[in-house]
């Protein structure tokens, strides 16, 4: 299928290269995290047969622009008690990354801010900072439920990196390289069918870091009221969840680059397969939220410690053993393969796991 | 359908703990409440092991607490009744031990009566809060 | 599966006490909890409650034998026609007043339509609690909304009734109630089978309510406990069996009972009566007969003097009330057997060893209304 390729430096200065990409990332977050806002609403309310808003412009499209304007009117509060810079500083540190992982992001071929060579080791060293700031934010509120909030999310992300860099692995083994440009260029076929395991993997662990039903544990309303989030109002609030709509977008962005294909499709041009794919995958996020209740945060930890990260480094080893035997197969031979592989391991220690411990002697 | 259970059997055990044994209550003297309940709950035959409700009403005159009891077992019923004439500071022996359902019911009546329950691990106000002065249900209340 | 390890603390940490509630999100009213937390384990629980507590006994003793109907409709707000059922037939007790038959079977169609709005809800809040975001309680809103359809048709009310009077019920019902009625009897079985499709294996529900919350048989007996929580511990304690009252003894029904006593059979309890209740309403409609709604009573009632307690099994528990009579028009002593109020009793032990997660999920599956336990 050809491609246009844009030029690593288009439009041919590299100051310019860079200013135009800065804006289109900017522009596209911002208007993409709003589109989803609405998206996630009107979807959720629809599955739990209702109507989600339809007043703000039709079909409610201007709700998200009138929920942002409301939040930049209001009183910033901040507690007389707590750590004033660090509150300060905590949207900051949680938003910041997020808008730093669509540097290696390509929208379409060759078109992105920086083709790095070592994309994704980049992306999942930034992506762990935006755990440093929530607990910032937990931290410096001088709250109680904030602080348990601010504790749950640094275990949960700690533990579920380990699960979600491995699954990667599998992937950059196929394509060979690190550089998420030259991933997109290696799915012949995508990657969810090559690697079935490492897909779900992945998923399941970066909707644990997103804080994401079924593990959003850290923002349980009917628990701890708002978690981590209870003492902040106004613009704050806002761009802290601006940045937990950002990192599902992030997330969203990185499946479709590493397992879907990225911006490959017959007919339609190459930039609108991708943003349909990143749709689809959060309206399957969100389809989730709707479905699921909320697992406890030992259950959570339990599944990362006892089911993710073994079957982690035994899908690696799968991946490793197959390209090492076979280093010429057509990658269409793999998938009966790996398919077989996911449902015998998933079954398999789904019978012998336990999913949390049960009650303590007190 | 629950039978409910004559007193006679229990006046013949307990005389003289049995003040009045009417057609469908059994009125005891405060002292004996508490041997007369374990009785009823231990005894093979009785396993009164269920406590339905315990409540007070103030007569001008005295207190008066009722128990009813049934057993799961044998679907029977009984009604205790105990009296207190004392208006100052009426006490009763609790029946927590025997039955731990009367924890919140026997402070709901120290709340709102003011009869306070020997032997009861919590007594405090329940529903009403700290501080507050008097007892509603109290027929000079109000 | 719950397995009971004991975990030495190595770290040297200190408990500490937080308060949840009384304005809460998630404690089904003004319910404050002070927990004495261990990082997340539960140490120690005490309620504390009684920010709802209106008097209503006192209030009782002003109003006239009728006019305690409306009293006894904001009780237990979200199950009215039970709690009017129970006073008026204590009322009847005691002054030996006879109620025609389709007054009764009015009565019974109302009691158990009841039942299940109110089941709905517990069950309901009760996965809202679990975390399942609004979905399961939307759904099930949606049927309630059939129900309160039908009282309002035969009242004009959707949640304090006020139907009941002494002597039977207040009007007869309209002529387009009974194919309403039949018609939500044809699809509620599905929208029941729907939830529990989609609930019922649920991993995650099952991994969070299974064997957490434990109540044994015994300490529910030794506690009082009535209602779905008595039953799902395993003792088959029904009033409507064991000590029948209004036309109960007349119709076909089972008693859904659990095994382990833990938040996932306290669910399923309610479930399966919600299935029973359904039985019941098709008994009852199909033999409905005609005649008055209320017998000849005087407006002010004079009950002889004496004291009766006659006790209904309401959607919570066993609900009772012990009226006193000195002959005058207004009672002399009226006490409520709260159920939800007894049924908390044993709140802090099923709690203890638990995380904060779970304590929301034990509180919930209780199934309390503040509003009852305060009264």
């Amino acid at each position: 299928m050809a491609t246009q390729f844009l030029p690593p430096d288009w439009p041919g200065n590299f100051w310019a290269h860079w200013a135009v990409f800065t804006a289109i990332i900017l522009v596209f977050l911002l208007l993409t995290v709003m589109a989803f806002i609405w998206f996630e609403r009107r979807a959720m309310a629809i599955m739990q047969s209702r109507l989600g808003p339809n007043r703000a412009g039709p079909f409610g499209i201007f709700q998200p622009a009138a929920d942002a304007l409301k939040l930049l009117i209001k009183e910033d509060v901040v507690p007389a008690a707590g750590d004033k810079v660090v509150h300060w500083l905590a949207p900051v540190v949680a938003f910041v990354p997020v808008m730093m992982v669509f540097a290696v992001v390509p929208f379409q071929g060759g078109a992105l801010l920086a083709d790095l060579n070592v994309g994704v080791l980049y992306i999942v060293a930034i992506s762990s900072l935006t755990a440093v700031g929530i607990f910032m934010a937990g931290w410096s509120s001088n709250n109680k439920y904030s602080l348990l909030g601010a504790m749950r999310q640094v275990a949960s992300v700690v533990s579920y990196e380990i699960p979600v860099v491995l699954s990667l692995i599998g992937v950059i083994l196929l394509a060979g390289s690190l550089s998420l440009q030259q991933i997109v260029q290696a799915q012949e076929i995508p990657f969810i069918l090559v690697q079935p395991l490492g897909f779900l993997l992945f998923f399941c662990g970066a909707l644990a870091e997103i804080n994401r039903a079924p593990f959003d544990l850290t923002e349980a309303d009917s628990e701890i009221v708002a978690g981590f989030l209870t003492e902040y109002s106004g613009m704050k609030f806002g761009l802290l969840f601006l940045a937990e709509y950002g990192e599902a977008l992030a997330i969203s962005a990185i499946v479709t680059t590493l397992f879907l294909g990225g911006w490959r499709g017959p007919l339609l041009p190459d930039w609108l397969w991708f943003l349909l794919k990143v749709g689809a995958v959060f309206f399957f996020i969100v389809w989730i939220r709707t479905t699921v209740p909320r697992v406890r945060i030992d259950q959570l930890m339990a599944l990362a410690w006892k089911f993710l990260f073994p079957l982690a480094l035994i899908n690696l080893l799968v991946t490793a053993v197959e390209i090492l035997v076979w280093p010429d197969v057509s990658l269409w031979l793999l998938v009966p393969v790996n398919f077989a592989v996911m449902i015998v391991l998933v079954l398999l220690w789904s019978k012998l796991f336990k999913l949390g411990w049960g009650r303590v002697n007190v | 359908m629950t039978t409910a259970l004559s007193g006679a059997r229990i006046a013949k055990k307990f005389p003289e703990a049995v003040i009045e044994s009417g057609a469908d209550s059994l009125l005891l003297k405060a002292e004996s409440l508490l041997e007369v309940a374990g009785y009823l709950k231990k005894t093979p035959g009785l396993d009164f092991d269920y406590l339905n409700y315990v409540t007070a009403v103030d007569y001008y005159d005295y207190f008066e607490v009722v128990y009813q009891l049934a057993s799961i077992k044998h679907n029977h019923g009984l009604v205790l009744k105990v009296r207190c004439y004392d208006r100052q500071n009426p006490t009763l022996p609790s029946v927590v031990g025997i039955w731990r359902g009367a924890d919140f019911q026997e402070r709901e009546i120290y709340d709102l009566l003011g009869i306070s329950f020997e032997g009861h691990p919590n007594l405090k106000r329940i529903v009403l809060w700290e501080g507050f002065e008097g007892h509603p249900l109290r027929k000079e209340f109000l | 599966m719950t397995t009971k390890t004991t975990r030495e603390i190595t770290l040297p940490t200190e408990p500490f006490a937080v308060n949840i509630g009384p304005a809460h999100p998630s404690t089904h009213g003004v319910f404050r909890m002070l927990t004495t937390l261990d990082g997340e384990v539960i140490l120690n629980m005490e309620p504390i409650f009684g920010y709802l507590h209106r008097g209503i006994e006192k209030l009782a003793e002003e109003r006239t034998y009728g006019g305690c109907v409306p009293l006894t409709d904001r009780l237990d707000y979200l199950a009215s026609m039970s709690n009017n059922l129970a006073y008026v037939l204590a009322v009847e007790k005691l002054a030996g007043i006879a109620v025609p038959e389709r007054a009764e079977y009015i009565r019974v169609i109302m009691a158990e339509l009841q039942r299940i709005a109110s089941h709905l809800i517990a069950i309901g809040a009760f996965l809202n609690d679990c975390g399942a975001f609004m979905t399961p309680i939307l759904y099930m809103l949606r049927e309630r909304e059939k129900i309160l359809d039908l009282f309002d048709m035969v009242c004009g009310q959707r949640l304090t009734y006020n139907y009941m009077r002494v002597g039977g019920v207040s009007q007869d019902i309209p002529e387009e109630f009974a194919p309403a009625l039949k018609k939500c009897l044809k699809e509620m079985p599905r929208w029941i089978n729907e939830y529990e499709w989609l609930l019922k294996e649920n991993e995650i529900l099952l991994a969070r309510a299974k064997g957490v919350g434990i109540l044994t048989r015994e300490m529910a007996i030794n506690i009082s406990a009535s209602g779905p929580v008595l039953r799902a511990s395993g003792v088959e304690w029904d009033i409507r069996r064991a000590d029948p009252y209004s036309i109960y003894d007349r119709f076909e029904f089972d008693i859904p009972t659990g095994k382990a006593g833990d938040c996932y059979d306290r669910y399923r309890v309610r479930v399966e009566e919600m299935r029973q209740s359904l039985r019941i309403l098709e008994q009852a409609l199909k033999d409905l007969p005609a005649g008055e709604v209320r017998s000849e009573v005087p407006h002010l009632i004079r009950p002889p003097a004496g004291e009766a307690y006659s006790h209904i099994e309401a959607p919570r528990g066993d609900l009772g009330f012990y009226l006193v009579s000195d002959g005058s028009i207004a009672p002399y002593r009226f006490h409520v057997r709260a159920p939800t109020l007894i049924n908390l009793t044993a709140l802090n032990d099923m709690m203890r060893g638990w995380k904060v997660a779970d304590l929301i999920l034990i509180f919930g599956s209780i199934d309390i209304c503040l509003a009852e336990v305060d009264r």
